[in-house]
């Protein structure tokens, strides 16, 4: 694969190939998702990409009705809620995403706690593509 | 390596004043703070000579967005006549007038001044709904946008990881904002005025009145679980859960201890200061405390000898009533996982052991986010002087209150402690 920055640039190029990718440092091992060129932990600058398994579960999670204006604009709204939530990677990590596949409308069903697979979402075209993270209750 | 933290020299209060807060479409930033300016010089008990004041250090989060303009230090000095004072201004997203605090306070702890004027201001209603959330998403990380977090939406995360790790519920966050509006209508201030009960039984009278059904609310958490007296925002928070957009400036002067006794008989003494950053939501690796309080609450408390238990009242960061309850959790006013019950047992009320917000918090008071930090400690000074009229906390020997104030999802937090000696 060609050399891509560890960096926000970098995370975003895997995402739309698919990857959900973090940085592990060498000298404590420690792994970012989404990656840091700077380890916060012991301050070493040597480190590489790592990509994890995708899978984790979820630690808290909202649905809402009154959206960014990105979000307002695919047409989410007080009558058709999304939802968004903080996801823990079997790898230790912790991200943040779109959460897919689970009944938005109805929030008191989502459970803290219930494992999660990735999703990418190839979201507009031409210079304005990006893909968005997500995560959906595995075996949906 | 951590140390206990002193001033070179003592640092006293001996002036404070606000404008009213609320949405106005035909007054600015300069109109506001020279309300606040002028309530300020009167507060002052033996009169204040504005040419004494050496400095200005405002606190204004982001007027660049929310009104195109910006430098509002060299503004607000020329518009009260300071020139050419030095004027500076600091952000620290919600807690940029306690930041402002902080500087003026260290100011004149250095020996450099011995008059600082201090304070904040915000201009926030010239934008619609939908704009003022993506000017407030400025101070929230890249990520939290990208999926979709709002503001309100970072904090109903927060509040489902503290519903799981504490068996707490939406009933929890009820209480928060039952108690809120208790203390409201005993501040002239607030921007809401009127207790949840008084707006169940205005909109049953206006029902009444238009031959509309009337509404049978059981009681005020009946009415708050109704959809569509308090619609969703970001579940598990309703709009009840939620503070307004508001426009309004606060300030505040400082002096040198030493020099207190020529503007007043009655100064308040700042004892404790602390301040602390915190990460980015998917960084934290638990989320029901702010790491940043934890830390502004140790060196507060380390720096004034004070523990938790001395401090008789509070106000804290609300801006969403699940923050109430972190934020006297991380102040140790009550153990980790005991906040949501101590609302819920009364203990917070204003006739509790443990006052929190007798102002009505930001959630009634409203939150102008720049003046916040600076009206929150006006709050503990009309309290601790004995000037808060019929919310006046009811203990003998009222001497050591204290404010907390966020920024952003915790990115920034103060700690403050005063003492009335």
């Amino acid at each position: 694969m060609a050399e891509k920055p560890i960096n926000d640039y970098g995370f975003e190029q895997f995402l739309s190939e698919e990857k959900l990718m973090g940085s592990r440092c060498n000298t404590c091992e420690t792994l970012y998702v989404p990656p840091r060129s700077l380890c916060p932990g012991c301050r070493h600058s040597e480190m590489e990409w790592a990509e994890t398994a995708g899978e984790g579960r979820l630690v808290a999670f909202t649905s809402i009705s009154i959206g960014t204006p990105a979000m307002m604009e695919e047409g989410y709204d007080r009558n058709n809620p999304y939802c968004s939530g903080a996801v823990e990677l079997a790898e230790g990590a912790r991200v943040v995403a779109r959460i897919e596949g689970v009944d938005s409308q109805h929030p008191e069903t989502i459970k803290v706690g219930i494992p999660l697979r990735v999703k990418f979402l190839h979201q507009g075209r031409d210079n304005n593509r990006q893909t968005v993270l997500a995560f959906a209750p595995i075996g949906e | 390596m951590y140390k206990k933290r002193k001033l070179g020299r003592g640092v006293a209060m001996v002036g404070a004043g606000m404008s009213r807060f609320d949405m106005f479409s035909d007054r600015d930033s300069k109109d506001l703070f020279a309300e606040a300016f002028v309530e300020m010089s009167t507060s002052v008990d033996k009169g204040l000579d504005p040419t004494d004041i050496d400095a200005l250090y405002l606190g204004n989060f982001t007027n660049d967005f929310f009104v195109r303009q910006s430098h509002w230090g060299a503004i607000l000095s020329d518009s009260l006549g300071l020139v050419p004072k030095p004027a500076t201004r600091t952000e620290g997203a919600c807690a940029s007038s306690a930041l402002a605090f902080r500087e003026g306070v260290f100011a004149i702890a250095s020996g450099f001044y011995d008059v600082v004027l201090v304070g904040g201001v915000e201009d926030m209603s010239k934008r619609s709904t939908e704009e003022v959330a993506e000017g407030l998403a400025l101070a929230a990380s890249p990520y939290e946008r990208k999926a979709g977090l709002t503001f309100p939406g970072v904090f109903a995360a927060i509040a489902t990881a503290y519903f799981e790790k504490y068996d707490a519920s939406r009933e929890h966050l009820m209480n928060v904002t039952i108690k809120s509006h208790d203390n409201a209508p005993l501040n002239p201030k607030a921007q809401f005025n009127l207790a949840i009960r008084d707006m169940m039984d205005a909109k049953v009278k206006r029902a009444k009145s238009q031959g509309r059904a009337v509404p049978d609310w059981i009681d005020e958490k009946d009415f708050l679980h109704d959809a569509r007296a308090n619609p969703p925002i970001a579940w598990p928070m309703h709009l009840f859960d939620c503070c307004p957009i508001s426009d309004g400036a606060a300030c505040i002067l400082l002096v040198a201890e030493e020099i207190a006794n020529h503007f007043t008989d009655s100064p308040l003494h700042v004892v404790g200061l602390g301040q602390g950053s915190g990460r980015a939501l998917h960084s934290a690796d638990d989320l029901t405390y702010f790491e940043a309080t934890r830390h502004a609450a140790k060196e507060a408390y380390d720096m004034s000898g004070l523990m938790p238990k001395d401090v008789q009242f509070a106000e804290v960061h609300d801006c969403f009533s699940i923050a109430e309850i972190l934020h006297i959790e991380d102040l140790g006013f009550f153990k980790p996982g005991e906040g949501h019950k101590a609302v819920e047992e009364g203990l917070t009320r204003l006739d509790g052991p443990m006052p929190i917000n007798t102002s009505g918090g930001l959630k009634c008071k409203g939150h102008p986010v720049g003046a916040t930090g600076a009206a929150q400690l006006i709050e503990v000074w009309e309290q601790l002087r004995d000037q808060a009229g019929r919310r006046r906390v009811p203990k003998s020997d009222l001497r050591i209150g204290a404010a907390h104030n966020l920024g952003g999802t915790g990115g920034t937090c103060t700690f403050t402690i005063l003492e009335r000696r």
